[in-house]
């Protein structure tokens, strides 16, 4: 059998990776190929927002983390082509431009994907990282406990997993908060 | 196990060649006012592959980078080393159908970061890389051969030994512009399924 070929190691993103991946949010004069909004006005579906706070095990916001969000349509289906779709599903946001280094995407609400409950894929990076974060957002009004991965996760851990609804100045908006460290460590999955 | 059963398969979304601007892979240019920017010019260029050799085609990287004076052009940069008005330091390309991706950049210079007492980085690119599945998703920094920073740089050496030769470019004086740009190899190998250890 033919030997197998190494995998490239993972590094840190750093500190300055904005002017580049994150640029159009930051200020920076190149164009962006994703940004905050997976989704524009006229996509079927529920208009949602996800906002939340990337917090160390301090506590205290991070500032200089990334987070990507990769979802289904309003009808369980991946849009699989990036283009100029109304309804893109993928987004990408740094946490270094509010005052509450706080993210919010733009996006409408995922269908349900075969057996799963509707979710929100999340991949994060960071400085203090060596590699890619993933997790999933999940829904408080949805029936999560029919979703095998969900229920593959400890009972008293999965809240860390629920987005929770809000509604602000008639907007949709999703509360969803991860935590690095600490007793309400956020669950990340193996990939 | 349950988890890796249900998500190494999740497809990225697969960008296409409409979204790559005609400069955005040559850091010469991208940025260019009024003359070229300071600094040696090279070429960086590779394979991006699975791990049993297939190239993977339509992987969109995308790299960043110090300037030839080994400053970023961040806001947040604080060393004491001049920016470069013609240079940005950020690019990005698909892979073609053999996997292929080629930028035309400056050398990035040493910098020093604070990290512990008189603490120097190597001279190393960012690369971030989105290929098919998730599993395919990788953030990680390329190095120039023979650098005598890596043995005092934390962030190199927290990769184990038998692996830090995967992120050190190959010289290549076959793929030179020949009275133009050295040329630099660097490959990269995908695979959600045999991580690197590191623990």
């Amino acid at each position: 059998m033919m030997k197998k070929l190494r995998q490239t190691p993972s590094q840190t993103i750093g500190p300055f990776f904005a002017y580049s991946l994150t640029a159009e949010q930051y200020g920076y004069n190149f164009n962006s190929i994703v940004n905050g909004s997976l989704t524009d006005d006229t996509a079927e579906g529920k208009k949602i927002f996800i906002k939340g706070n990337i917090f160390d095990g301090d506590g205290n916001a991070i500032h200089d983390a990334m987070i990507e969000l990769w979802q289904a349509d309003a009808n369980g289906n991946y849009q699989n082509h990036f283009s100029s779709n109304n309804f893109k599903g993928f987004g990408r946001l740094g946490t270094g431009t509010t005052s509450d280094k706080s993210f919010t995407f733009k996006t409408i609400k995922p269908g349900s994907v075969a057996n799963h409950a509707p979710h929100i894929n999340v991949i994060i990076f960071m400085r203090g990282s060596l590699h890619a974060l993933h997790t999933r957002i999940y829904f408080d009004d949805e029936q999560n406990e029919e979703d095998t991965l969900y229920n593959s996760v400890d009972a008293e851990r999965r809240k860390t997993l629920i987005a929770i609804r809000n509604e602000e100045d008639g907007k949709v908006m999703y509360h969803f908060d991860i935590y690095m460290q600490g007793e309400n460590e956020t669950v990340f999955f193996e990939i | 196990m349950l988890v890796k059963e249900y998500l190494k398969d999740l497809s990225l979304p697969a960008f296409g060649e409409s979204i790559i601007g005609k400069f955005d892979n040559n850091l010469t240019k991208n940025a260019r006012k009024n003359h070229d920017p300071i600094g040696e010019r090279i070429k960086v260029s590779g394979k991006v592959m699975d791990e049993d050799g297939r190239p993977l085609r339509n992987v969109l990287i995308e790299i960043w980078q110090a300037n030839s004076a080994g400053r970023y052009i961040h806001k947040e940069e604080i060393h004491d080393a001049p920016l470069d008005p013609n240079f940005l330091g950020a690019g990005r390309m698909l892979t073609d159908n053999e996997g292929k991706y080629m930028f035309y950049t400056i050398k990035p210079g040493a910098y020093p970061w604070g990290n512990h007492f008189n603490a120097w980085r190597p001279n190393h690119i960012h690369f971030s890389v989105m290929g098919h599945q998730i599993g395919h998703r990788l953030v990680t920094q390329m190095y120039f051969p023979g650098d005598p920073l890596f043995e005092f740089d934390p962030i190199f050496q927290s990769v184990p030994v038998h692996a830090r030769e995967l992120l050190i470019a190959k010289f290549r004086m076959d793929w030179t512009d020949p009275e133009f740009a050295l040329a630099y190899e660097f490959n990269i190998i995908l695979n959600g399924k045999s991580k690197t250890p590191f623990e």
